[in-house]
């Protein structure tokens, strides 16, 4: 039985049209139209314990109306939602006892007040035991490193500061299941990072299920093992995200790195089975169909032509796989 | 700046309540309960007592009805948004621009207090004068009171809007901002009629209520419009408005120089 | 049982704290509290001094009225406070994380905000109240001191319900909030003096649909030698302070019915 399972879900939103203009606003303020928004349209998926599942989508694809049915903060219209062997809505109290959620634009700390008084109303809130929370605690503050900002006033904290506060405050309560909505926005480099270091010891050490939902697609590289695509309110991909670059594309990349001095004019055309997609200073970025030509064959046929001082083959950014994910899905 | 900036910030602010149209009526509903409650408890009192007094029942009533209606004009609150621009510290790129700030500031009260009062006067009037009975209603005033009033309007206005601006001026000072946003409105409220008509208040206060600058805010205009002030002496009154105004701008300016280079030296 | 309010205690203490973090601030408003409801007093004291009473109803009597309705509602204004502010939540999307925490959602409402700087409002309506006991004709039992003491705890309870139906609201509409106003600061208003005064159909809405009257009206009726008492029967001003409690028991249903229509439409 999975953890989690989701059958036809569906969710439509009633929006209420505003009305432009003068005129248009006094005849709202007698009668008004509505337009109904499917937010999810027959959604489908599982995920077993212990996954870390990043779900993507473009905005408004239905990834936090997903996300609010599995917290169990919003009700379906349709549909079978299964979460611990709990319908979320239906026994808030008990499912919300086994959730972290840790909003990435939203702090769930108090702003006023340090960081362990936070914690410790947490602790209150969730009845842990003293040694439990202790216990937990000690364990966030030493893998997060929160020794010196627990004495910090919440509105104190720099974004990257107070995102591993809120990470720790989400676990405090041993959680079998943690959503993660956007958690690296805005940060750092060094604390994205952190966060997605700490996210996957979690995820590995004690078998936390994480449901990442990120634009981030460095934090989707590093982290998942799946990934699901969402999109006008439908699962539209499913799997690991080399399944899903094989799906869009088996196109890899060769960058060159040439001498600076060396006129370019004619590189295009030295490798007729490669795309020039761009330079980068120096380097070309060329793509090819390793099917039609072996990466092997493409080095020997360039370096006979051009004197080289690096190369590198890889896969093509994950950013340009998702995006053409999604222009073949027409999102 | 131009008058065809102001009447853009009229027409949307209009359009903004007006789109939030639940709302209005809520506010509608709320100011004529109130306005219920203080008629009833007035003409309690009234009932209590044979002697004679500076208003008559009527124009109590009167006065507490065109209290309602015009509430939108009193200097109730600040302006959010620059006290936003203020406690942001973005009031210092003000400074930039070759702008009178206080002019615009003052423009823009202005514009942000009529939008909201024709909202909502004109159905309180409509109801206060012509659907309430007898002897709960506002009764219909003479033409020359009626035209006197329209001038003390006017003055009210303008008196209402520097006291606004010594508002958002004050928030340049963080501490003694916040205090003066909490308890100006409060004095406003009383000092200006909207909690008992003035001529209630003992006879040994009137003078001193009146020279007040808050007296013009309601006190002048609803005395007018119900005729317990004789028009001739609009003159005499506006004088005072016109006073106060000029009194509060000026000091309004100064302080507002002198808070901006506050914020300069500060940083903000 | 107890742990909750054990949480409600350490609600209180961490809001206390949070609004204390800046103390010249903090005593800025309390004075603005004292100072606001002392000059709304003003207005009351102005009409007595000119008109002599109010019908037949002497200053120490209304200021009886005056003192317990506003001493009510201050204590509720500053313990009910969440629900006064929900609306904010709702709106910004942060009441999905009470949603979200293991504990009863009226209880985390409370807990929003403590609102200390209430101690004006409730520091006025004492004086007014122990003004107007020590200059009543008549001399109170205790029983009866009680008695006025349950009609204010019923009274902050049912100010409450008003603040939870407010509340409640929110979850609907944003923009009709303001209404609910009429009932709290107008009910306020309208309870500062003996509701007898208003007309009858006024009356009744006070007494029996937001029963304004059980703060201070129908209690006093025992204490007060006056003729409308002996219309009434006798266990009527006694029991009048469970009209409250009843009314918060009620408007809690609608809250919970509230509650889960959120849950079906989001924010």
């Amino acid at each position: 039985m999975p953890q989690i399972l989701v059958e036809d879900l569906v969710k439509t939103f009633r929006v209420s049209k505003r009305q432009i203009g003068l005129w248009g606003a006094l005849k709202g303020l007698v009668a008004r139209e509505h337009i109904f928004v499917s937010a999810l349209d027959r959604v489908s998926f599982a995920i077993g314990e212990g996954e870390l599942v990043g779900y993507l989508g473009p905005n408004g694809a239905g990834k936090s109306t997903t996300v609010k049915i599995l917290s169990g903060i919003l009700v379906p219209d349709s549909g079978i939602c299964q979460v611990m062997g709990r319908t979320p809505w239906q026994e808030r109290i008990d499912h919300v006892r086994h959730v972290g959620v840790v909003f990435g634009q939203r702090s769930q700390l108090w702003w006023d007040l340090p960081v362990i008084d936070s914690f410790e109303l947490l602790r209150d809130i969730y009845r842990l035991s003293p040694t439990a929370y202790q216990a937990t605690l000690e364990e966030m503050v030493d893998t997060l490193q929160l020794s010196n900002l627990l004495e910090i006033p919440v509105r104190q904290l720099s974004l990257g500061q107070r995102m591993r506060c809120d990470l720790a405050a989400s676990l405090l309560h041993r959680p079998q299941l943690l959503f993660l909505d956007e958690p690296t926005i805005g940060l750092d480099a060094v604390s994205k990072l952190a966060v997605r270091e700490f996210v996957k010891k979690l995820n590995q050490e004690h078998g936390t299920t994480v449901i990442l939902t990120t634009h981030d697609m460095d934090d989707v590289e590093a982290l998942c093992s799946r990934v699901m695509v969402i999109g006008r309110g439908r699962i539209l991909a499913q799997g690991s995200l080399r399944d899903l670059r094989d799906q869009v594309t088996r196109e890899r990349r060769l960058i060159v790195e040439l001498d600076p001095d060396y006129p370019r004019e004619y590189i295009a055309e030295t490798l007729p089975q490669a795309k020039l997609v761009k330079w980068e200073g120096s380097r070309a970025h060329f793509s090819f169909d390793p099917t039609e030509v072996t990466p092997a064959e493409l080095i020997s046929e360039i370096s006979g032509h051009f004197p080289i001082r690096d190369l590198l083959v890889e896969n093509p950014p994950i950013d340009e796989v998702i995006s053409r994910l999604y222009g073949e899905l027409q999102l | 700046m131009n008058t065809k900036v102001y009447r853009a910030i009229i027409r949307l602010r209009f359009l903004l309540l007006v789109q939030y149209r639940a709302a209005a009526l809520a506010g509608i509903s709320t100011q004529f309960m109130f306005g219920f409650v203080k008629v009833m408890v007035l003409e309690a009192f009234y009932l209590s007592s044979t002697t004679a007094q500076p208003m008559s029942l009527q124009q109590a009533i009167g006065y507490v009805w065109l209290g309602q209606a015009m509430l939108g004009m009193l200097p109730w609150n600040g302006d959010a948004d620059i006290q936003a621009l203020i406690r942001s510290g973005n009031v210092a790129y003000e400074l930039c621009r070759p702008l009178d700030l206080y002019n615009q500031w003052y423009a823009r009260a202005i514009a942000l207090r009529v939008a909201p009062t024709l909202l909502r006067a004109v159905p309180l009037f409509l109801i206060s004068l012509f659907v309430l009975p007898s002897r709960y209603s506002l009764s219909v005033p003479t033409l020359s009171s009626l035209a006197v009033w329209i001038l003390a309007t006017i003055g009210a206005l303008l008196l209402g809007c520097a006291i606004t601006n010594l508002m958002n001026i004050s928030m340049l000072w963080t501490i003694s901002g916040e205090g003066i946003i909490r308890l100006l409105p409060a004095v406003v409220t009383v000092f200006s009629g909207m909690t008992i008509p003035l001529p209630l208040f003992p006879n040994w206060s009137h003078k001193i209520l009146e020279l007040l600058p808050f007296a013009g805010l309601v006190d002048t205009p609803a005395r007018f419009f119900t005729g317990q002030l004789d028009p001739n002496q609009i003159w005499l009154f506006l004088a005072r408005q016109l006073i106060w105004t000029a009194i509060l701008i000026i000091w309004g300016r100064w302080l507002l120089a002198r808070g901006l280079r506050r914020v300069v030296v500060q940083g903000g | 049982m107890k742990d909750s309010l054990t949480l409600y205690l350490r609600y209180v203490s961490v809001s206390m704290r949070s609004q204390m973090q800046y103390p010249a601030s903090f005593v800025m408003m309390v004075v603005g509290n004292l100072v606001v409801n002392a000059v709304e007093f003003l207005g009351v004291w102005a009409l007595f001094a000119r008109f002599g009473s109010l019908r037949d109803w002497s200053l120490p009597e209304v200021a009886l009225f005056y003192g317990m309705v506003h001493v009510a509602f201050a204590v509720s204004e500053a313990a009910a406070r969440g629900f006064d502010i929900l609306h904010r939540q709702v709106k910004s999307g942060e009441f999905d994380r009470i949603l979200l925490r293991p504990r009863s959602t009226v209880l985390q409402v409370m807990g929003l905000e403590f609102q200390l700087l209430r101690v004006g409002r409730l520091s006025q309506g004492l004086v007014v109240l122990l003004w107007a006991l020590t200059n009543l004709d008549v001399a109170l039992t205790p029983i009866q001191i009680l008695l006025i003491l349950a009609a204010i705890a019923g009274g902050a309870l049912l100010f409450s319900g008003l603040f939870v139906l407010q509340a409640t609201m929110s979850f609907w509409s944003l923009e009709t909030l303001e209404l609910m106003n009429v009932l709290t600061y107008g009910g306020v208003e309208t309870a500062q003096v003996p509701v007898s005064i208003y007309r009858s159909w006024f009356q009744n809405l006070f007494t029996w649909f937001v029963p304004l009257a059980s703060i201070n009206y129908l209690p006093l009726m025992a204490i007060l030698d006056r003729p409308e008492a002996h219309t009434l029967p006798v266990w009527v001003p006694w029991l009048s302070p469970l009209a409250g409690p009843v009314f918060l028991l009620v408007c809690l249903q609608v809250w919970n019915f509230g509650v889960r229509h959120y849950h079906s439409t989001g924010s």
